[in-house]
């Protein structure tokens, strides 16, 4: 059972009991990821949520390492299109501990000077680790072809020319302009009592001020309008093909209908992108797998379709086998598309993928950090309990709904594909 | 807290552990079977690899379609790794579909078909992924420092995947014979956790593996390298790439060397606590040079590699090994504080309980405590091993493990070697 409540200043806390283990995982969400920042400020977030590691009012810079882990625990952060979070996982006595560092985070971070221009040419060294991976670089560049309009477009971690003009002035002033307990929730999932956990938070964060959250960020994509495409012929030694579609935001009633339209392709992924439920994509039965990957034609096959708060993209990605063709991998993945589209699902496919679906939010909650992460990522996005009806939401589909969501989403106007062609073996190839 | 485990052992060898978790309804299965990456026959490095992609799929009992209906029909999942020492059949599934998923995880390891068609399509997938690795900076790097770390055809010097000229060869006839040399009921082990009735989910293994018999050819046991006598550094030039990994390494020790715990808590002071610890502190905190810095110990039946890596910019390259030769010359020459020893010790025990949280996590560590022959209650003895570690034994294993004289350090990606 949650339990919700919010305090004076705005904050908005879930606790939820678990007592298989004597652990406890403490999330602090923040409304605010990539899409709230403009030309310049691309990364700002992450930048920021790297920042919030380095020292508090109350924990001094050379007290941070160890802090959590005296306790055995672990801790984190990441940043994405719609949120920023924070996580630790400990044993349960470390409770307040972790509390009092959210509420350190929240509102004492430091912000030196020195550390600021030490994290930029870390970042930057986490954009270029990933840039040295082609598929992340054609994600890249599909991503930002497939927006024009929303901010959804460009990386969580912004583009190079940003991170080496912002200063420590831009990273102060965001984190004053989001890091506000109104704009905040904060979940505890554990071995932990409930009346305990509430008083200590509102020791904690009960006289940390409110403020005035900045106004999102938004627009509406236009309507694409027709196919787009992008074409990197760059080094290395392998193919990549990827499409993606619009797709629906969550709260939109087609999000389920394309959540079993992706299973049936390219097999039942679940609804926790942090962890993935730790269980890997059962893809047997998936069309897409038999049609590419049974075949020899793609050495692997997978979907993306993320609960987003607004609408974001679905996305299709297939690595070439060697010597197959791409264009033939293209019209395979694209032909399932239309048959799905034209056909509708097959008799008993859309309950095996519901069966499918219905056990991966099982084990999309399987410990009490992946718990505490579907209830604050659904908060941040919606509603916490929105996570707790998404079996409903699965039931009700209907082939004939599965079936006009392929109309809408997965045609050719509505999609981005994107071709990374290596030009000649890499130099490290044996 | 103890892990709630029983373990049997059938009259044919086979090894049934199960453990009782109840915080979601579902049970994780891992069977470990002794033929890992290591026994790959001479010249044919991936054969276990490779035995491992086509082993689910196909059985006596079950054909492909069967497989995917039994298993997938009901949300379950099935895969099938690869380590040095074992190949793992895994599968995750809900509690009331344990009596479909048992038999076809236990016949797939038992009795795979290994279909001709299937070799064919997964060798050419394997084809790919070791296409893939050779344009990955951090993958380039490893396998050239285990190449020369362990030389001379060494298991450990091969890379898991094989190359594309080891694996183009492997026919059905191959893995059919790896699977007959090496999988047998004495070299299994089945591990179940999960919300259900330990001895009932004992019973239903033994129902489908009691009747399996023969017996599996020992592994050979590699001898340990030759001791290094001098330094070397391997560079591996790609020029497109946005920034460098560096691999730099030493022969390391095994899982029953009696220095193991020292050594566990000299890798987390260095190279793990918090960012990375020591090597943290310097090139990623201080520095800013590395998003990644970190050490690692790979102890297994054999010696795996004691490793840092970082990723670093090809301006950067020179400083980052200058400063990971400095903070291994600093542990030498003026020791770990008490303080970070202790920090490293109270760490390793309390992160026990989050490592023992999940179905996965209890399965994949009982299954590594039956490999090493640690015991059933290995969990609760864990926390006393690491408490008996004293400050003079990790320096002693420091001393033993770090020779940055004798290093290898390899440098993959956008950087051509040392300024003149």
């Amino acid at each position: 059972m949650v339990h919700e409540t919010t305090l004076d200043n705005g904050l908005t806390v879930l606790v939820q009991e678990v007592h298989t283990a004597p652990l406890a995982s403490v999330w602090c969400w923040y409304k605010v990821g990539s899409r709230d920042e403009g030309p310049g400020q691309t990364g700002v977030s992450h930048w920021v949520e790297h920042m919030n590691f380095k020292g508090t009012t109350n924990i001094p810079r050379d007290q941070v390492k160890g802090i959590i882990e005296q306790f055995g625990g672990s801790w984190n952060g990441y940043t994405w299109i719609d949120q920023t979070t924070y996580l630790e996982t400990a044993t349960a006595d470390a409770l307040d501990r972790m509390l009092f560092i959210e509420a350190e985070r929240m509102a004492s971070c430091l912000y030196d000077e020195a550390d600021c221009e030490s994290e930029r040419t870390v970042i930057i060294s986490e954009l270029q680790g990933g840039d040295n991976d082609p598929e992340q670089r054609l994600d890249t560049e599909i991503t930002a072809t497939a927006f024009k309009a929303h901010p959804y477009r460009h990386p969580t971690i912004g583009w190079m020319h940003d991170l080496t003009t912002m200063t420590r002035v831009d990273l102060v002033g965001h984190y004053r302009r989001y890091y506000v307990p109104n704009n905040a929730t904060l979940v505890v999932v554990g071995d932990v009592t409930t009346d305990d956990v509430l008083t200590r938070i509102a020791d904690r964060f009960g006289s940390i001020p409110a403020g005035t959250p900045a106004r999102r960020i938004t627009t509406t994509e236009p309507p694409q309008g027709g196919e787009r495409r992008v074409h990197l012929r760059q080094p290395g030694t392998t193919a990549y093909w990827r499409a993606v579609f619009h797709a629906p935001g969550f709260a939109d009633p087609d999000f389920f209908p394309v959540l079993a339209l992706d299973a049936m392709l390219t097999g039942a992924s679940g609804l926790n992108i942090w962890s993935g439920g730790g269980v890997s994509t059962p893809q047997r039965s998936a069309r897409l797998y038999r049609a590419l990957v049974n075949t020899g034609l793609a050495s692997s096959i997978s979907g993306f379709l993320a609960p987003t708060a607004e609408p974001f993209l679905y996305s299709i990605a297939a690595t070439v086998a060697h010597g197959q063709s791409i264009g033939a991998v293209e019209r395979a993945v694209l032909d399932e598309c239309a048959r799905l589209a034209s056909h509708g699902p097959a008799p008993g496919e859309l309950d095996r993928v519901k069966a499918q679906l219905r056990a991966r939010f099982v084990f999309d909650g399987g410990s009490v950090t992946d718990l505490a992460h579907q209830l604050g990522y659904f908060a941040t996005i919606g509603q916490w309990r929105d996570w707790t009806r998404v079996g409903d939401r699965l039931a009700a589909v209907t082939p004939e709904a599965v079936q006009a969501a392929a109309r809408t989403h997965l045609v050719a106007d509505n999609r981005t594909i994107g071709i990374f062609e290596p030009t000649g073996d890499a130099q490290g190839a044996a | 807290m103890a892990i709630d485990a029983v373990r049997r052992e059938l009259p044919n060898g086979l090894t049934v552990i199960a453990a009782r978790n109840r915080l979601i309804p579902a049970v994780s299965l891992a069977i470990g079977v002794k033929a890992g990456t290591s026994a790959d026959p001479e010249g044919a490095a991936g054969t276990a690899a490779l035995t491992a992609r086509v082993l689910d799929k196909g059985s006596a009992r079950f054909d492909a379609d069967a497989i995917a209906d039994q298993i997938e029909s009901r949300g379950a999942s099935l895969t099938v790794g690869t380590g040095r020492q074992q190949l793992v059949v895994s599968a995750t599934c809900l509690v009331d579909d344990v009596a479909a998923v048992l038999p076809v995880a236990c016949d797939v390891v038992r009795q795979p078909a290994f279909p001709a068609g299937e070799v064919e399509t997964r060798r050419a997938e394997l084809v790919t992924i070791i296409r893939e690795a050779a344009d990955d900076p951090g993958s380039v790097a490893v396998d050239a420092l285990n190449a020369a770390l362990y030389p001379d055809g060494h298991p450990l010097g091969r890379p898991a995947r094989g190359t594309v000229e080891s694996v183009t060869p492997l026919d059905r006839a191959d893995l059919a014979a790896f699977h007959r040399r090496y999988a047998a009921p004495g070299a299994t082990t089945v591990v179940a956790v999960g919300d259900l009735d330990s001895d009932a989910l004992i019973d239903v293994v033994s129902a489908e593996l009691a009747q399996w018999a023969g017996t599996a050819s020992p592994v050979p046991q590699p001898s340990a390298p030759a001791a290094r006598t001098a330094r070397a550094l391997v560079v591996r030039p790609m020029a497109d790439k946005a920034q460098a990994d560096i691999a730099y390494g030493l022969a390391g020790i095994t899982r029953r060397d009696p220095d193991y715990y020292p050594a566990l808590v000299m890798n987390n002071a260095l190279g793990q606590y918090a960012l990375g610890g020591r090597l943290g502190d310097s090139i990623r905190e201080r520095q800013g040079m590395a998003y990644y810095v970190y050490s690692s110990l790979d102890a297994a039946l054999d010696a795996g590699p004691f490793m840092v890596r970082a990723g670093v910019s090809a301006d950067n390259v020179e400083r980052t090994i200058a400063s990971i030769d400095a903070e291994l010359d600093s542990v030498l020459r003026d020791g770990f504080t008490h303080a970070e020893v202790d920090d490293a010790k109270r760490y390793l025990v309390g992160s026990l309980p989050r490592q023992l949280e999940t179905n996965g996590g209890i399965a994949g560590f009982l299954l590594s405590a039956d490999l090493y022959g640690l015991g059933i209650d290995h969990d609760v003895r864990v926390p006393q091993y690491i408490a008996a570690v004293t400050f003079d034994d990790v320096m002693r294993v420091a001393r033993r493990l770090l020779d940055p004289t004798r290093a290898v350090v390899v440098v993959a990606g956008p950087w051509t070697g040392p300024a003149a």
